[in-house]
């Protein structure tokens, strides 16, 4: 073929006869091409190696330095048992207290607080994001009052909640509730009103009226944020539940560090905020089950 | 029975069963100050198989969705069968079910496992049935969503540019299965496209939509199974580009 038929291009249009032939410079020269050689690479030995040595070794070789770390500065004296107990006193008096029976006393007091705590939060946030979520209207009354309260601190409603009701649990399960209270709704709500429309409408073609949609299409949408929401929100009230107990406690966790703290029983101390850490993380591995159970549909679902 | 949909909104029922699926008078869509459909006019007999062929911005899917009334800011008369069935371009199917309840979804009563699994064994999707639908190809979605058109036996079947997302080998294998569903159901079929090899192949009339009106109409009287290479087939393929204004050399 010559140049020229090669510059005249295949012309396809939806608007009346085809233009004119565009004619183009030379094209280039392509008698002599540069070439890039591409070779195999070898695979580093690493990737060999590291299979000996199962992750979760590795991933546990810092904390278990650290620990070892602690133990050493005790022992050589750089720490003193006043600043920072020793770990294996940490270890005996976690025994001590499970024999007693105040441990497991003040676990429970503090699990029953968040507990309710986050009951009373999570059945209020659905209420409200289902209202405010499904209903315009329901958005209007309740969502617009809510992005203003937001933005205040919850925690900063402590001396206020006291007033009104007492030093007694009230106040602390009230702002747990609160603090559960918004990020489960506004992850909720985003989830209710994010929902494909596309769904929505192919909903609609198979005969489903709004509750229907509620039921099959939008509420199976929004679980996924709700779940988030949900996680952080956990988060959240276990916060919440140790501020609110450092500041007056008769029972608890908070209340065993307030207790050591007027004795510098540091090995209580860590011992609690262990406890914190631990159940804290078993709480947010609850709601990892939940979103293995609930999600499993999702394509971006990798497991836990 | 037909479903009288007016200007005004309402809905009743037309009376008794009518005798055409669809009835369609004086129809406007208006975008705006711009007509995307103007004053459209269209039939459907039962069990016809009616293609709107058209490029795209010509107004069909916007038709088609009247039809399946998800538009209703519209001005004419608009009668559609009751018993209607969509299948979008994009399966749509609900991806925390299982594509069995999907297949069953809306279907008065409890969701019933065999009826659904006798609609999928027509696209042959059986095997395919409990899975979540995030594991499904784009061709056994798409056959899925055919499915639970289906399985409710509807008189009216409207299918939006359904195989506009298929690779051009599903396609075909869509196509035919399409063809086949229809010669076992016989509903009324209202297929909206852009290829019009696919419009012969399947249509007993393919209506050819230019600027939101019907600018020509074509009866295909060629036997199933169509031949692509079948001369008369080439002379309507010829026909038809030629008045979708499109020219190939």
């Amino acid at each position: 073929m010559s140049a020229a038929e090669l510059s005249t291009p295949l012309a396809v249009t939806t608007t009346g006869p085809a233009p004119a032939p565009v004619r183009r410079a030379e094209p280039p020269d392509r008698r002599s091409i540069p070439l890039t050689v591409i070779t195999g690479r070898e695979r580093r030995g690493r990737g060999q190696r590291s299979a000996r040595i199962p992750r979760w070794v590795v991933k546990a070789i810092s904390p278990l330095l650290l620990i070892l770390l602690w133990y050493v500065a005790s022992a050589l004296g750089w720490l003193s048992s006043n600043t920072l107990a020793p770990p294996q006193k940490v270890v005996a008096k976690a025994g001590e207290l499970l024999r007693t029976g105040e441990l497991q006393d003040a676990i429970l007091a503090s699990a029953q607080r968040v507990g309710l705590g986050l009951f009373f939060g999570v059945t209020a946030a659905l209420v409200a994001a289902l209202i405010a979520g499904l209903f315009k209207l329901g958005e209007d009354i309740i969502d617009a009052p809510i992005q203003m309260l937001r933005t205040v601190p919850v925690v900063g409603l402590i001396p206020l909640l006291i007033i009104w009701f007492g030093i007694g649990d009230q106040p602390k399960l009230i702002l747990i509730a609160l603090g559960v209270f918004f990020p489960l709704y506004l992850n909720l709500f985003a989830g209710i009103r994010g929902t494909d429309p596309a769904l929505i409408e192919a909903g609609r073609t198979l005969g489903l009226r709004k509750p229907g949609l509620i039921r099959h299409v939008i509420l199976p949408a929004a679980v996924p944020s709700g779940l988030v929401g949900l996680r952080y929100s956990i988060g959240v009230s276990w916060l919440i539940l140790v501020f609110a107990e450092t500041i007056n406690a008769t029972s608890g966790i908070g209340f065993l560090i307030n207790n050591a703290r007027e004795f510098f029983e540091t090995d209580t101390i860590v011992l609690c905020l262990v406890l914190y850490a631990v159940l804290g993380l078993l709480a947010d591995l609850f709601v990892r089950l939940l979103e293995r159970t609930l999600l499993a549909w999702r394509p971006s679902f990798t497991g836990t | 029975m037909a479903t009288v949909v007016h200007r005004d909104l309402s809905t009743r029922p037309a009376g008794e069963g009518s005798t055409y699926a669809v009835r369609v008078r004086g129809l406007t869509k208006r975008f705006g100050d711009r007509a995307v459909i103007g004053e459209l006019d269209l039939d459907i007999a039962p069990g016809e198989f009616v293609v709107l062929l058209g490029a795209s911005g010509c107004g069909k899917s916007t038709l088609l969705r009247v039809l399946a009334d998800l538009d209703r800011d519209i001005t004419g008369t608009v009668e559609v069968a009751t018993r209607r069935a969509v299948a979008f371009q994009s399966p749509r199917l609900m991806p925390w079910k299982k594509v069995w309840r999907n297949v069953v979804l809306g279907l008065p009563g409890r969701p019933d496992r065999t009826r659904a699994e006798t609609a999928l064994a027509e696209v042959n999707m059986t095997h395919r049935s409990d899975v979540w639908p995030k594991v499904l190809s784009g061709g056994e979605a798409q056959r899925a969503s055919l499915a639970r058109a289906l399985v409710r036996e509807p008189d009216l079947l409207l299918l939006d540019e359904p195989f506009s997302a298929l690779d051009a080998l599903t396609r075909l294998t869509a196509q035919a299965l399409v063809a086949d569903l229809w010669t076992l159901h016989r509903c009324a079929v209202l297929l909206v496209t852009h290829d019009v090899e696919e419009a012969i192949k399947l249509a007993d009339r393919v209506l050819v939509m230019r600027d939101g009106v019907i600018a020509h109409q074509a009866r295909v009287d060629l036997a199933r199974p169509r031949e692509v290479a079948d001369p008369r087939f080439v002379t309507l393929r010829a026909e038809l580009l030629a008045h979708l204004g499109v020219q190939e050399h």
